[in-house]
This record gives C-alpha cells, structure tokens and sequence, in this order.
C-alpha cells in the first residue's frame, strides 16, 4: 500500500507522546501491507524535534517556519491539504486529541476523504484498512471500512500503547511552508496554566477517587471519611470536577493529571478511556462499580461489583478497627 | 448576538448493559433512558448566558426522532427562543460529516454571529460535527472551549487541553464553538419558563425542506462504512471480591491492609 502519514503533535517545544504512539501504529501497519512511515511537522525552531521523529519514521518532511511558532488549526489545515496533495499518501493519522480534533473533521470535509474518528487500533480484511472504534464510552466496538480511493484520514486514540525503543532513522527533509502568510481571522493570543490547588494530586501516596457514580456533593462526607481514615488525599473522575463536587485541579485523566500512586480507590467510576489514561499507572488500582461492564474492571487489581454505597461505609468502618 | 445551539438526545448508558442487535449494526435501546448529551446542556447553558448578557436570540438545533421534542423544549424553558429539528429517517447519522452537512443546511442564509455544539456526544464520541459544520459554513471554529469572551466582531476563547493547560484563541466572527463540560453551571429551567416553552417555535424539517437530497447524505453517499459492531472482551485480571455488600467491604479492607497496602 501506499505511505502513512503521521502528523506531528508537539507543544511548548516538546513532543507529544501520542506523536510517537502514531508512529508506532503506523510502523505496523506499513511492516504488514507495505509503504513508509512519513512523520509530517510543522513547527518553528523544531530541529530537534524531527531528530527525535526520525527514529521512529521513514521519512520526516518538517516546515520550520515562524508561523508555526504556535499551534494553529487553521494553519494546520492549510498546509495538511497541500501536502497530502503533493504526496498522496494513502493513510493520514491525526491524534484524537485536543489538537487533533481540532483540525481533522474540517480536513476531512475540506478535502471530501474517508475519515473515522477515535481510533483504537487499526486491522485489515480482505487486505483493506479496517479502523476499530468504540461507542458508548467503551461499552461496543465498531469495526469500520473506508469507501473509494485513499487518502484515508483517522484519529487515533492516545494512551493505548508503550512506545519502543527508536529503531529507524528515517530521512529528513525540510521544506518551504506551502503557506506564506499568517491568516488574521483565528489567532493564538496565549498559553494559561492551570491553577493550583491545595494539595499536588500527583504527589499523593494514596488516592481515593470519586465518579458520577456517588450521584450528589452531599454523599461526598461518606467519601472524606474514607480517606481521613486511611489518610488519602481525594480525586475524581471528569464528572466531579464538572459538578463541583471537587476542584479542578484535582481531576484526573487527560484534560486533568496523570497520578501514579501505590494505592488509587475508584468509587463510582465507570472509567472513559480518558480518565483510565490518567491513572492506570497506578500500582495497586481497587474499583467499586455496580456496573459489571464498567470499563475501570479493566485496571483494577481488586474488584467489588456492587452498590457503593452499601460497600463504601462498612469498608471505613473495617479499615478503621483494622487501621486503629 | 444571534447564536444557534447544536443539541443531540442521548442515551445513559453508565450504568446499562449494551447489546448489539439482531441487525450487528446498532444497539438494543429499548431499554434506555435518554436525555439532552452532557456537553449540549453547557452549550445551551452557554448559549443562554451570551444572551443575557449581550442581547440577542438563541434558536436550538435537534437532529433526530420526535422523543427529542421534550429536551429542545426545556432548552426553551431554559431560555431559547425557538427550535428547528429535523428529522428525517434517510440521515446516515453513524457519518459526523453527513450529520454536520444537514446541520449547515439548517443554518445557512439564516442571520447568526456564534454556532455552539457540544465537544462531544457521549454515545459516538467524535468529537467531530462541530469543527465539520465550520468548515461547511466556511467560517471559523475553535473545538474544546472552556471559556467565551465576546468582543466586537470577534470572540476570544480558551481551548482546553491536556494537562490543565488552556489555549487562548481569538477569532473573527461568526464562528463555531465546540464546548466542553464544566464551562458554566447549567441551570434547571424554571417553572414559569416551562410554561411559555410549549408556545414557542418548534419547527420540524425534513432534507426536502433543506433543499438537500437523500444522495448527498444518506448511508450510501458516506465515504466510510459501519460493518458490524461486537461488544469487546474485557480482559481483566481483577480479583473481584464475591458475597454481600458488607463482606465484600470487609474483605477488602483484610487484603488492603494485610497486603501492606495500607
């Protein structure tokens, strides 16, 4: 088949992990049917940052040009068609991320190309891509066929593997930016980072975490017993942070933090594929969900299936005699 | 500022059991409750807030069957002013570009400054008919917006992105936004506004009334196909605690603390 293309994801002069993740999902599709790995950046003062890709690529075609100072979907999008254009390759991937979805819907409609959103993990049938997604926060998988000629665009879900070693060292070629001048009716003013809080999440030891699940802010007292009594500090799920039941610096997943602590208590969550990218690095993860299909059964070390609220206080109680 | 809001009645789904029907193409919903999709809500709340504070009209946009008619008239309760749902059984709405090429029908030729969508629908999850519909309206977009600032001609907004991080993007208007939960604190509506929402405009449009022809967005005019769906196997190596809820908390607490765990 033909070339993948993978687009570049890279912020406040880092690379984004999803950026190697493409790569290496790209790498195996091109091992199986055939075509190379082009890892497609755009970016200003990025020289290093094609260094890193070409490990990972077979080729990586870079536009070092101020106006890519900062990311920019518009601009983006601009330069995505010429060059997809230029090239043909037959598979585009974007991340499924928050600059991701930013740009590939409106590329897709733009250039009128096959596009599937969310992409988990891409097979082949009958020698054709298939591209796997989810519905229903995890609960069914699609399996998905793309129609008429290539180039075909996907986003590819970030989190879903362990990135190797660099093993390539692909060619890299500069070019001139296909777009000349700055555009004036969308503009990056600023970065703002997140504000924080009384206690690093990051840095907690033990962390009992809390979902839609506990249904109202007035169950959260049964919450801040339990981890008074096994001295954690407490978390949550999207959910809680949107209903105000927690700030936000306490959220995590991938819009909030990414924690890694010996003992994390999910009560209540059923576990998006975001919130499970945040915290599956845990050590050791317990989850209280009545919900059998509760993607969050999917880490968890120690399972109970039942009503957390029957489970959650007789489990202070016991930790309490036990504990004291 | 006259804004349209973009909503879709979805299923709960957190805590029920998903089966793939006899078709392998779609899922068993007899037995679901639905409600306005949790990022739609914030985009009427947001919607509604734009309006008390700068004047201006909020007109809701439904895609779907008549079972939606009773979340677009609390989105009225709330504050709309009027509604449009289409429906039409012929839409591919598996297709996020086919289903923001009918939404753009609506809109376009209509007097509006700000489109807002939710960033995501909690059962497809793509995250991708609002930043799709800009591109059909050939204007602006921001996607993932958590916070809207308004000025002359233009709108200036954070993105939120990983990590806690925003972005902020100013752009001309019109334009679409793509709005994240958590951006405002949804209100319920209020009684009274329950009252008047049952005399306000609800219109029902089909692709005819659009001018858009079944062959531009039905299943067969979709770049991409859904072959088949299969619940997948969860491969868990939980040790998952069995007996009544009480023993279960009991046992859990043994293992955590004679585990050293605790």
């Amino acid at each position: 088949m033909g070339n993948v293309f993978v687009v570049a994801e890279h912020r406040q002069g880092l690379l984004r992990d999803i950026s190697l993740e493409m790569l290496t999902v790209a790498s195996q599709v091109t091992q199986q049917n055939g075509g190379d790995v082009v890892a497609v950046l755009l970016g200003s003062g990025v020289d290093s940052l094609a260094d890193k890709l070409a490990g990972y690529s077979d080729k990586v075609l870079y536009v070092d040009d101020p106006l890519f100072a900062d990311f920019n979907a518009e601009k983006y999008q601009r330069v995505l068609v010429e060059l997809i254009k230029q090239n043909n390759p037959e598979l585009v991937m974007i991340g499924h991320t928050t600059q991701g979805v930013d740009i590939a819907p409106a590329l897709a409609v733009e250039m009128k190309i096959p596009f599937v959103t969310d992409v988990i993990q891409i097979e082949f049938a009958d020698g054709k891509l298939q591209p796997v997604r989810q519905y229903y926060q995890g609960k069914v998988n699609a399996n998905f066929a793309f129609k008429g000629e290539s180039p075909y665009l996907i986003t590819l879900r970030e989190a879903t593997l362990e990135v190797p070693e660099p093993s390539k060292k692909g060619a890299i070629e500069k070019i001139d930016s296909p777009l000349k001048e700055d555009i004036e009716y969308r503009r990056f003013i600023e970065y703002v980072e997140a504000e924080v809080g009384d206690v690093d999440i990051t840095q907690s030891e033990i962390l009992v975490a809390v979902g839609r699940g506990i249904r109202e802010e007035k169950n959260m007292p049964m919450i801040e017993e339990l981890a008074k009594a096994i001295n954690a500090d407490i978390c949550g799920s999207r959910a809680a942070t949107d209903a105000g039941w927690l700030d936000h610096d306490r959220q995590v997943g991938t819009s909030g933090k990414t924690v890694k602590p010996k003992l994390y208590i999910a009560i209540g969550i059923s576990g998006a594929f975001q919130h499970l990218a945040g915290m599956k690095g845990s050590k050791t993860i317990v989850a209280i969900n009545k919900d059998p299909d509760a993607p969050i059964f999917s880490v968890a070390d120690f399972a109970i299936i039942d009503d957390l609220f029957k489970v959650v206080p007789k489990l202070t109680e016991k930790l309490k005699e036990l504990k004291g | 500022m006259n804004t349209f809001v973009c909503i879709k009645r979805v299923p709960d789904t957190s805590e029920a059991e998903v089966k793939v029907d006899a078709s392998g193409k779609d899922v068993d919903s007899s037995k679901f409750s639905f409600d306005i999709n949790d990022a739609d809500n914030y985009a009427v709340e947001e919607a509604i807030l734009i309006k008390e504070k700068v004047g201006g009209t909020v007109k809701v946009v439904c895609m779907g069957p008549k079972d939606s008619d009773v979340m677009i008239r609390m989105a009225l309760a709330k504050g709309g002013d009027s509604a449009i749902r289409i429906d039409d059984p012929r839409i591919n709405v598996i297709d996020p570009l086919q289903v923001a090429k009918v939404l753009a029908a609506t809109i376009k030729g209509q007097e509006f400054d700000l489109v807002l969508t939710g960033c995501m629908a909690s059962d497809d999850g793509n995250m991708a008919v609002g930043v799709a519909l800009a591109e059909e309206l050939g204007i602006p977009h921001a996607a993932m917006v958590k916070k809207v600032e308004l000025g002359e001609g233009k709108v200036k907004v954070h993105r939120e992105l990983e990590g806690g991080l925003s972005e902020v993007v100013e752009m001309n208007l019109p334009a679409v936004l793509t709005i994240q939960t958590g951006i405002n604190e949804p209100r319920y509506a209020p009684i009274k506004g329950i009252r008047m929402a049952q005399k306000k405009e609800l219109k029902v449009l089909t692709l005819d009334d659009l001018g858009l022809s079944e062959n531009d967005v039905n299943e067969a005019a979709s770049l991409v196909e859904l072959k088949n769906l299969y619940i997948p196997e969860v491969v868990s190596h939980a040790e998952i605690i069995e007996g009544e809820p009480e023993q279960k908390a009991e046992i859990l607490a043994e293992k955590l603390v004679k585990g050293g765990l605790l």
